[in-house]
């Protein structure tokens, strides 16, 4: 959560009050843009908060609310990982095509979809960490370089829901309580994450290393280490949601989550997430997810032509950004202010 | 990037002063510096991509190939010289493939519409620079980072292109404008917008290399601070790079809608991703402050034939892809480990260590 | 210090190279490579840098990395390469088994290559550079109509055989094109599959198609509607078309958008064999109602006959695809037919041994759709 340093509240515009509420509050603000949005589309259409509905729009959104989980952890320790959507497409790939070939059983499969994932992560970590490779020009190559392996390894096949495993696919639709298997997945590991970054010495360090890495290294946080742990949890945050996208959707070829790096980042800026690093909430980007994904059902239940998802995807983003912006300048501004 | 000197990938970053060569060093590290230039290496490569299709493959060197290989890279090649000098200065631009595709959806739908084409060419282009300018604001005046800025405008532009647009595909183009495209200069196998290719890397080679515009351009991406406090109006600057690193993205739109005699919404997915390969295969540092011109140029031309080379010898696109991506991650892993070494034998020479900086 | 020097070695060096280009080459150059000319002779405004000769083979090269497929040898004059739209999917695999079997049998060379995704863009490099590899055929499935066109005009130019299959190049661009079935017969076929269906022959249906620009989608969706308006289905209310681009995720989001959007539907049509799957599946697991047909590979849609989502829905022999289309090209090659339409050929183990006709546009047709159902799905495997 982005905290805007006392801010002289006396003379500023109303607007501008109001933008940074939002900001500081962009969890819960979220959440009620959310409430207002649905409220608005379920009066135009009310199967938008069918129980079908709302369990398919959230169990997509966990899906990539894992993966985004992963990438806030990179990006606030002021780095980005844009190679993301081939650990999500190699680990689906591979999980899908050793159950297919009957190589391992289920639950073998999946540890090991997993295992691949913090495997793909660790090797970011190392081009960054160890060969002091910048992350955009690293994260660039192993994305190309991961899709190359997931094409490799699929030569042009796929595998469909047949050659899979009966009832592997359902786990995708199962509930408990009432709430979709992969929601409740999804929330376990934010909420785990979460705690982790604000009670343990190692999630405070990733937000050091992330506000000011050099004060970090003068202060004996190992950053090298805490920036290829950050990259290797989102491997393996990605592994898991490679192995949920593949329960997911069934049939899967090389091309599999192609253009999801987008949609990961985007739910970490509307999140919260800041680019610049040292802020956000994990929290914050599982519900950025929500909030994308919402948007986007809204707009098929509303029969707004699919092409004008694309617009309104990059306004959020800016609107998230602006927001964002404001709440720099806040800090700016009182840092200045203050004349320590 | 904006305002914050410090760009995501801080753990290799901390600025440092500039090092052209390790200090210390005697004669022999200075020439071992200077063929270890990045540009000196990247023309070894191109001639070894040479050297190697020439022996695989009989039909490499027909001046056919040459035309083709030349011809599938122009527009990325176009849009990577405005995307060099946003990098130099320490901003990226994400919406440039977006922008190409709303120009050639725009271009689609007005000359659909009977609008003289010349007109529509002209319009596209001005759209062109403003979406530039659209970025180019955010990023300076509302000071947002422009990572985020241009990736919100990667969907937005796309988006606007598919609602102008929408499925439709648009053909029917002038001869004169599908051969400017397609075809080749006569008596030779160079395509017509390698001429365009061509001004636009002198024009922004000369500025960038032998001008005072491109000293300050250099001054913003080492140091910012510096920079504005020197008086350079860093934030005009940028704008006018977002501006026209947009008007170049419209155009390279309007030329691939001219080479596929068609003009679609969905045009130019994907190339953005190419175009910042480019840049930084060609030796554009992408903490700002450091590149060329002829780096860059001589990157889209080694990307060009290993493409090529590929599939000449029917090898599959996934090896060219881990190529690129191998080939990406080497290009700054070598200076890196160069320094090292450097570092190394400065230190066994007892000389005192230089702090080593970032990126070649 | 240096960098000045280098910089300029560098920028002669990178002129040099262009130099080359244009030079054609050093002394070493190969075989009548020179009669292919990228583009050049694509428009009539710009004049060829050289003349066009006969093809001849070029040699086989020495050494090469191990490769998915073989350079084209001098051996037999028959080298035949089939360009797909993309090449990890199914159905052009399906097809490549019958050109291969029918290269096999002629003694002949088959290839297979293309690009990852489906997009004209990347299509046209594989077109050209097929070009300059001096193949004697391009059997090709055009991602555009017209994006390809120069290019393929530009292997003809070169004295390549160019057969379109599955989806045609604009008129002109091919020299003959192998078309599965007739297309108005596929939009016929996809009402009537509609129409039995639904319940009564009426209620809301949906299109789930590929890609937007697609040229044979588009023409089998616009059949449809012009079958639609016929008066036997005037119950049947199409209320929307959706694109999955051949996308198995985004065939999956869109099919799910459809079902949401529109709780009265009862029918999905999808003329894709990667939309038909995507939504069979969700259908399927979301224990919906809707049922879904279009066209679709046997293999993959059985279980969905089995368990009644996909009762009904069709496809013709892609297999025999591929096959037909590697014999075209064989007898383009060997001169038995020049692709004019009135021409006539047979080819043994199709069609029953009668001759296809090549008719207008140059088109042949391989025969009608045919229709898979519960009781014939086990018969085939592709």
């Amino acid at each position: 959560m982005a905290e805007a340093v006392g801010p002289r509240a006396s003379r500023q515009p109303f607007l501008e009050r109001v933008g940074t509420a939002v900001a500081r509050y962009r969890e819960l603000s979220l959440f009620i843009v959310m409430l207002i949005l649905g409220a608005i589309v379920a009066f135009q259409a009310p199967q938008f908060i069918s129980a079908s509905n709302l369990t398919q729009v959230s169990t997509l959104a966990a899906i990539i609310a894992i993966a985004a989980a992963g990438q806030a952890l990179v990006i606030i320790t002021r780095n980005i990982d844009l190679s993301i959507e081939s650990t999500i497409g190699l680990v689906a790939f591979v999980v899908a095509d050793m159950l297919a070939k009957e190589v391992l059983d289920v639950p073998a499969a999946m540890t090991a979809g997993v295992g691949l994932g913090l495997l793909l992560g660790m090797g970011n970590g190392v081009l960054v960490a160890v060969f002091r490779i910048p992350a955009i020009v690293a994260t660039l190559g192993t994305l190309s370089i991961y899709r190359g392996l997931a094409f490799l390894m699929a030569g042009g096949r796929q595998v469909t829901l047949t050659q899979l495993p009966d009832g592997y696919t359902d786990a995708a639709r199962a509930t408990f309580l009432g709430f979709p298997v992969f929601v409740l997945v999804a929330v376990a590991i934010i909420v785990t994450i979460g705690l982790a970054m604000r009670r343990t010495r190692i999630g405070r360090q990733v937000y050091a290393v992330g506000s000011n890495p050099e004060a970090a290294t003068i202060l004996g946080i190992r950053t090298g280490l805490v920036v290829f742990m950050a990259f290797a949890a989102a491997g393996l945050l990605a592994g898991v949601a490679g192995v949920m996208w593949g329960m997911y959707f069934g049939t899967i070829n090389a091309t599999a989550a192609t253009g999801s790096v987008l949609q990961v980042v985007a739910a970490c800026v509307v999140g919260g997430v800041a680019i610049f690093g040292g802020a956000g909430t994990v929290a914050g980007a599982g519900l950025g997810a929500l909030f994308l994904g919402f948007i986007q059902n809204a707009l098929i239940i509303l029969r707004l032509s699919q092409f004008w998802l694309e617009a309104i995807f990059g306004g959020v983003i800016l609107l998230a950004v602006a927001a964002d912006g404001i709440i720099l300048r806040r800090l700016r501004r009182s840092k200045s202010n203050r004349r320590v | 990037m904006s305002d914050y000197q410090s760009a995501p990938g801080s753990v290799a970053e901390p600025p440092a002063p500039d090092p052209s060569a390790p200090a210390g060093g005697g004669g022999s590290t200075r020439l071992l510096a200077a063929f270890a230039r990045w540009e000196v290496l990247l023309l070894a490569v191109v001639v070894a991509f040479i050297w190697i299709g020439a022996t695989v493959s009989p039909v490499f060197l027909a001046p056919g190939n040459f035309g083709n290989l030349v011809a599938a890279v122009m527009e990325v090649a176009i849009m990577s010289l405005p995307m060099a000098l946003i990098i130099i200065v320490g901003e990226i631009d994400l919406s440039v493939e977006s922008m190409a595709g709303l120009s050639a959806a725009l271009l689609g739908f007005l000359f659909d519409a009977g609008v003289p084409l010349p007109v529509a060419v002209v319009a596209c282009v001005l759209v062109g620079g403003l979406g530039g300018l659209f970025n180019g604001l955010l990023v300076t005046r509302a000071g947002l980072p422009s990572l985020v800025v241009t990736l919100g405008t990667l969907a937005l532009y796309r988006g606007m292109a598919l609602i102008i647009l929408g499925p439709r595909g648009i053909s029917g183009f002038p001869s004169e404008f599908t051969s400017f495209g397609f075809g080749r200069i006569p008596g030779t196998p160079i395509p017509w917008p390698f001429l365009i290719y061509l001004a636009l890397a002198v024009v922004l080679g000369f500025v960038l290399h032998r001008t005072w515009i491109g000293r300050r351009l250099f001054a913003i991406g080492k140091n910012l601070g510096t920079a504005q406090y020197s008086g350079i109006r860093v934030q005009r600057i940028k704008l006018q790079l977002f501006v026209l690193s947009g008007t170049i993205a419209a155009l390279a739109g309007v030329l691939l809608a001219a080479r596929f005699a068609s003009a679609r919404a969905d045009l130019a997915q994907g190339m953005t991703l190419t175009v910042v390969t480019i840049v930084l295969l060609g030796g554009v540092n992408i903490f700002g402050g450091r590149g060329t011109i002829v780096g860059v140029a001589l990157a889209a031309l080694a990307l060009a034939l290993l493409g090529n080379v590929l599939r000449l010898t029917n090898v599959s696109a996934e090896i060219q892809s881990i190529a690129v991506g191998g080939l990406l991650i080497v290009s700054v892993l070598v200076p890196n480990l160069g320094r090292w070494l450097g570092l190394a034998f400065a230190r066994v020479r007892g000389a005192p260590p230089a702090r080593a900086g970032p990126g070649a | 210090m240096i960098p000045q020097q280098l910089r300029r070695i560098a920028a002669i060096g990178t002129t040099l190279v262009f130099v080359l280009a244009a030079c054609g080459g050093p002394a070493a150059s190969p075989p009548a490579a020179t009669s292919t000319n990228g583009g050049g002779t694509a428009t009539p405004t710009t004049g060829a840098g050289q003349p066009t000769d006969a093809p001849a083979e070029p040699t086989a090269a020495p050494g090469e990395p191990t490769a998915a497929a073989s350079e084209p040898t001098g051996d037999g004059d028959l080298n035949v390469v089939f360009i797909p739209k993309a090449v990890n999917n199914p159905y052009f695999d399906a097809a490549a088994e019958g050109a291969q079997r029918a290269a096999d049998e002629l003694g002949g060379d088959f290839t297979q290559i293309g690009p990852q995704n489906a997009t004209p863009d990347e299509q046209i490099p594989y077109i050209q550079d097929a070009t300059t590899q001096g193949y004697s055929a391009i059997v090709v499935s055009a991602t555009g109509a017209d994006e390809v066109a120069p290019a393929l005009q530009a292997a003809m130019d070169a004295g390549i055989s160019v057969v379109g299959y599955d989806s045609s190049p604009t008129s002109g661009a091919y020299d003959v094109f192998v078309n599965q079935t007739d297309f108005s017969l596929i939009g016929g076929a996809l009402a009537e599959w509609a129409c039995n269906l639904a319940p009564d022959c009426s209620g809301e249906i949906a299109i789930l198609s590929a890609t937007a620009t697609a040229s044979n989608q588009n023409a089998w969706i616009a059949d449809m509607e012009t079958a639609l308006e016929d008066e036997q289905y005037a119950n049947l209310e199409l209320v929307e078309t959706v694109f999955g681009n051949d996308d198995p995720q985004e065939s999956t989001t869109q099919a799910q958008g459809l079902l949401q959007s529109y709780p009265d539907l009862r029918v999905i049509v999808a003329p894709t064999t990667v939309g038909i799957l995507a939504a069979a599946q969700v259908v399927s697991q979301e224990n919906s109602e809707v049922k879904v047909t279009g066209l679709g590979l046997p293999n993959d849609m059985r279980q969905f006959v089995e368990n009644d989502v996909t009762p009904e829905f069709g496809l013709w022999s892609v297999p025999d695809l591929g096959y037909l289309a590697y014999h075209v090209a064989a007898l383009l090659v060997s001169g038995d037919i020049t692709g004019a339409p009135g021409e006539t050929f047979t080819v043994e183990g199709l069609n029953d041994g009668q001759p296809y006709e090549i008719g207008e546009d140059s088109v042949v047709i391989l025969g009608p759709p045919f229709t898979f159902n519960a009781d014939n799905i086990g018969d085939f495997n592709f």
